[in-house]
C-alpha cells in the first residue's frame, strides 16, 4: 500500500513541473526511482526507456512500465495516473477562461518565459540518458547521426528506431 | 479596409463543417491517435482533430495546443482533456484520455512483462542498448526543434543553455532549476511585453 501511495505522490508531484511533457522530465523520475526510493538500478530504467520509445502512444508511458515494474499492474495505473491527473484537471477548469485570458499579459509573459526553459530541460533529458547508457564512441556517434537524421529528413522516427535495434543487436554500438 | 466576402464565407463553410463528437467517438478518435503514435503523438493528433474529423478548425487546435503546451504535464493527455471538455463536459474528457492511453497502455504492460521475462538475455539487453542511444538522440532533436521556435531567441535561448547547464553539470534538482528559473524568465517577459506596451 505504501509503495503505490509513494508511486501515486512521486507522479503526482513532477507533474507540477513538468514543462515541455514528460520527455522533459525523465531525468527527474530517474532521480527518483533510482537515487531516491531505489526502486531498480540504473540499467533497468533505461532499459525501460528504451521500451517506452519502441511502444506506440504518448511519451508518458514510461511512467507505466515504472509502476508495472515496481509494483505490477496496480502500480502501473497508479503511476500512471498521477502524472496525468493534475494537469488534466486544470486543463478542464482553465479552458473555459483560457479565451478570456487572450489579453493578459501574464498569459503571454508565462508562455514566453517557460519555452526556453522547456528546451534546456529536454535537451538535458536526451543527454543526461545517453549518458547513463554509459555509450563508447561508437554509441556517441549513433546519438548524433540519430540527432541529425531526425532533424535533416523526414525520416519516420520508428526506423531511427529499428535502426539501433539493429546497431545495439549486431553489436555495432 | 473590411475583410473580402470571400474568406466571411470561408469561415461560416468551415463553422458549419466542424463536427461535435460524443464521447464514443472521442474515445473511438483519440484510440486511433494514441495507437498510430511512434515517437511523439501530437502530429497524429492534429490529423485526426482537423484534417480527418474536422472536430476542430486549424486555428482552434492552435489554441487548444497553446493552452496545453503552457501547462506542465503530459501535452497529448491535456489536448485530448481539453477537445473532449469541449465537446461534451467532463464525460468528453474522460472518454478522449482514456481513448488515447488505455490501447498504448495495455500494449506497455504486455511489453513489461515480456521485458521481466526476457529481459535478462544478452541479446535483448543490446537492442535496448540501441535503443535507448537513438531515443535519447530523439528527444535531443525535440529539443533543439522546440529551441528553434523560441521567440527572441537572443533574450531567451540563454536560459535554455543556462537551465541545461545546471542540470547536465552542476547536476541541480530539476524543480529547483525550472521553479527558480520560471520566477526569472517570466519577470524577464512581463517587464519587456510592460515597456513594449509603453512604448
Amino acid at each position: 500500500m505504501s509503495v503505490l501511495l509513494d508511486l501515486f505522490i512521486s507522479f503526482f508531484l513532477v507533474a507540477f513541473v513538468s514543462f515541455g511533457g514528460a520527455s522533459a522530465v525523465i531525468p527527474e523520475f530517474y532521480r527518483i526511482v533510482v537515487t531516491e526510493h531505489s526502486w531498480m538500478d540504473a540499467r533497468t530504467f533505461t532499459e525501460l526507456f528504451a521500451i517506452a520509445q519502441a511502444a506506440p502512444g504518448p511519451n508518458v508511458l514510461i511512467v507505466s512500465l515504472i509502476g508495472q515494474y515496481v509494483d505490477g499492474w496496480l502500480g502501473a495505473l497508479v503511476a500512471t495516473i498521477g502524472i496525468c491527473l493534475p494537469m488534466s484537471l486544470v486543463v478542464g477548469l482553465l479552458f473555459n477562461y483560457w479565451d478570456r485570458l487572450q489579453h493578459w499579459r501574464g498569459r503571454a509573459a508565462i508562455q514566453l518565459g517557460v519555452a526556453p526553459l522547456a528546451v534546456g530541460l529536454v535537451l538535458a533529458s536526451g543527454v543526461l540518458i545517453a549518458r547513463s547508457a554509459a555509450p563508447g564512441w561508437a554509441g556517441i556517434a549513433l546519438v548524433v547521426l540519430t540527432v541529425w537524421l531526425s532533424l535533416r529528413t523526414t525520416l519516420h522516427p520508428l526506423w531511427l528506431i529499428l535502426l539501433g535495434a539493429l546497431f545495439g543487436l549486431t553489436g555495432v554500438v | 479596409m473590411p475583410a473580402p466576402p470571400i474568406s466571411d464565407s470561408a469561415i461560416k463553410f468551415a463553422a458549419s463543417a466542424r463536427i461535435t463528437p460524443g464521447p464514443a467517438a472521442l474515445f473511438r478518435g483519440f484510440a486511433r491517435v494514441g495507437l498510430s503514435g511512434f515517437g511523439g503523438v501530437l502530429p497524429w493528433a492534429r490529423r485526426l482533430l482537423v484534417d480527418t474529423e474536422r472536430w476542430l478548425t486549424a486555428e482552434e487546435f492552435n489554441v487548444l495546443l497553446g493552452l496545453c503546451q503552457f501547462l506542465p504535464g503530459p501535452n497529448v493527455v491535456n489536448l485530448a482533456v481539453a477537445v473532449g471538455v469541449r465537446c461534451c463536459g467532463w464525460r468528453g474528457a474522460v472518454a478522449g484520455a482514456l481513448g488515447l492511453m488505455l490501447g498504448p497502455f495495455l500494449i506497455a504492460l504486455l511489453l513489461g512483462l515480456l521485458y521481466a521475462r526476457y529481459g535478462q538475455i544478452p541479446a535483448v539487453q543490446s537492442v535496448l542498448y540501441g535503443v535507448t542511444l537513438v531515443g535519447a538522440g530523439l528527444i535531443i532533436a525535440t529539443g533543439i526543434r522546440m529551441g528553434l521556435n523560441v521567440q527572441q531567441r537572443a533574450v531567451y535561448l540563454p536560459f535554455a543553455a543556462a537551465a541545461f547547464a545546471a542540470l547536465v553539470f552542476l547536476h541541480w534538482p530539476l524543480p529547483i532549476v525550472m521553479i527558480g528559473g520560471a520566477a526569472l524568465t517570466v519577470s524577464l517577459s512581463w517587464w519587456r511585453l510592460a515597456r513594449e506596451a509603453c512604448q
